[in-house]
């Protein structure tokens, strides 16, 4: 089962880029990969505050993280974070001067508070997981329309900014609240087209652990990851995690926007999914993360040592419950034996894990993991599927040849 | 000699504070993509390129007509594109040059 992001070939066409090599070039000497499904090729493009990227779209902008990039290291770097816009009215410029942040709706005072505001108040960080809905939607069977992203439309940074807790006590909620619903600078280009505009249930947003980003690994944002401030959602999928956040909005109802009443449902059924190709007869809108991890360490088409050890390494995330074992097979499934974990960067982030490994036979091997938290959650063996692509976790394989 | 320092400093500041007040731009690369020359070619180009860059067509799987009309209704119905009130030109160009091939349909 292919389950890697990229295939051999690409893998080769990224090290030949490294080494300044032509094999990932296109006669236009353009650099690509080939993702592992069908129209699978993308571009390699550089960005403004960004290492070259996937480029899945250019407008609005879409940047897939290469997934080599997984293995440096627990954080993902700021210029290699994914980038994942919904509409093309992107803000012409935003001065750090005369943003601002309006909080208002069922409030007992409304605000307009400035970066220097928000930095004048305590400040908190957190290490947490963003991933896309969609991440990995490009390997749904059967395949479904939207981003066609491989694996690497997820990220890991150290969020620093203040809780969006503090700046609704700022405010005083009123009684009757229902949700807070987040705008950010970004607009249709269209009047018709719906904003991208999301809602948060009141006692989520209350909760203390959203946050008000308006540093990320110790840096301001990029301005395609959100400058100058974004909300960091733990746990949940990236849709909650508004760019440019410009405005929170208390109000007493469920908030019916496109993009929570229409897009970004999944069916309600357990595991959010349904049989492959069918339709769900009801849908909710998606909220936390499923556990999932990935190995980094290795690529199919990997060839390896007979009887000299190696260490698999790899990554676990799950939606805050927290990650309490990871798992690896190197028989295809059959048998599977604990991996180590490393350092706890705190619940919402990736872990570290690492397997020491001797291939004992020669031939082809299959390498799996599978992770499993607090609440005794694992991944499926088999992918679970619905009609808009999100949420996938299956046990991903990675197939290596022992030498 | 104290007032030097204090001199150097706040126009050190200065500097400082003027490059943090700088606005910041997205400055994104050109467009380079067109859609695939053929019979209706010229509906992608005046319509879809309004809201979105061509890798929004160019990356979806190769799928049948179905699900190219799909599409075009979201993008006309829920997202409120402009579009012709026939699309079926648009659709066929669509399945045409981005379909699935004849002998998987």
């Amino acid at each position: 089962m292919i389950s890697k992001p990229f295939s051999r070939r690409s893998f080769l066409q990224q090290s030949a880029l490294a080494l300044g090599g032509a094999v990932g070039a296109s006669a236009a000497g353009e650099a690509s990969v080939e993702m592992p499904f069908a129209n699978g090729h993308r571009r390699l493009v550089k960005f403004s505050q960004k290492r070259e990227m996937i480029l899945l779209t250019h407008r609005p902008p879409q940047l897939e993280t290469p997934f080599a990039v997984f293995n440096d290291g627990l954080l993902t770097p700021n210029d290699a974070f994914f980038v994942r816009y919904h509409l093309s009215g992107l803000p012409e410029s935003i001065d750090a001067e005369t943003f601002r942040l309006s909080v208002k709706g069922l409030v007992k005072t409304p605000l307009s508070l400035s970066l220097a505001d928000l930095k004048g108040m305590d400040s908190v960080e957190v290490v947490a997981v963003n991933q896309c809905s969609g991440n990995s939607r490009g390997f749904f069977q059967p395949r479904v329309a939207g981003g066609q992203s491989g694996n690497g439309a997820m990220g890991n940074a150290r969020w620093k900014g203040v809780r969006l807790k503090d700046v609704l006590d700022k405010a005083g909620v009123s009684e009757g609240a229902k949700q807070v619903v987040c705008d950010g600078l970004d607009k249709p280009v269209v009047p018709a087209t719906p904003d991208f505009i999301k809602s948060l249930e009141i006692d989520h947003a209350r909760d203390g652990e959203i946050v008000l980003a308006y540093e990320m690994n110790g840096k301001e944002l990029p301005m395609l990851n959100g400058y100058p401030l974004r909300l960091v959602v733990p746990g949940y999928y990236g849709t909650y995690w508004i760019k440019h956040l410009s405005e929170l909005n208390v109000v007493g109802e469920t908030f019916a926007g496109f993009f929570m009443s229409i897009g970004y449902r999944i069916p309600q059924t357990p595991g959010g999914c349904v049989e492959p190709g069918t339709t769900p007869t009801s849908t909710v809108p998606i909220t936390k993360f499923k556990i999932r991890s990935f190995l980094t360490s290795h690529m199919d088409g990997d060839k390896l040592n007979k009887n000299q050890e190696i260490t698999l390494r790899g990554i676990a995330f799950d939606s805050g419950a927290g990650i309490t074992e990871v798992q690896l097979s190197t028989d295809g499934g059959q048998t599977w034996q604990g991996a180590k974990l490393g350092k706890d960067l705190g619940k919402y982030s990736f872990r570290e894990w690492t397997f020491a490994w001797k291939p004992g036979a020669s031939g082809a091997a299959s390498l799996q993991c599978r992770a499993f938290n607090r609440l005794g959650e694992t991944q499926p063996t088999t992918p679970l599927w619905n009609p808009a692509g999100y949420m996938r976790n299956v046990v991903e394989s990675t197939s290596v040849t022992i030498l | 000699m104290p007032r030097f320092p204090t001199l150097t400093f706040l126009l050190l500041s200065a500097a400082g504070i003027a490059a943090l007040a700088e606005p910041r731009k997205f400055d994104l690369p050109a467009e380079t993509g067109t859609y695939r020359s053929g019979e209706g070619s010229q509906l992608a180009q005046t319509f879809c390129l309004n809201c979105h860059s061509t890798e929004y067509v160019e990356t979806q799987p190769p799928m049948p007509e179905k699900f190219w009309d799909a599409n075009v209704k979201k993008m006309k119905d829920k997202f409120g594109a402009t579009l012709p009130d026939d699309i079926t030109p648009l659709v066929k160009y669509l399945s045409a040059n981005y379909g699935a091939p004849a002998a998987v349909r």
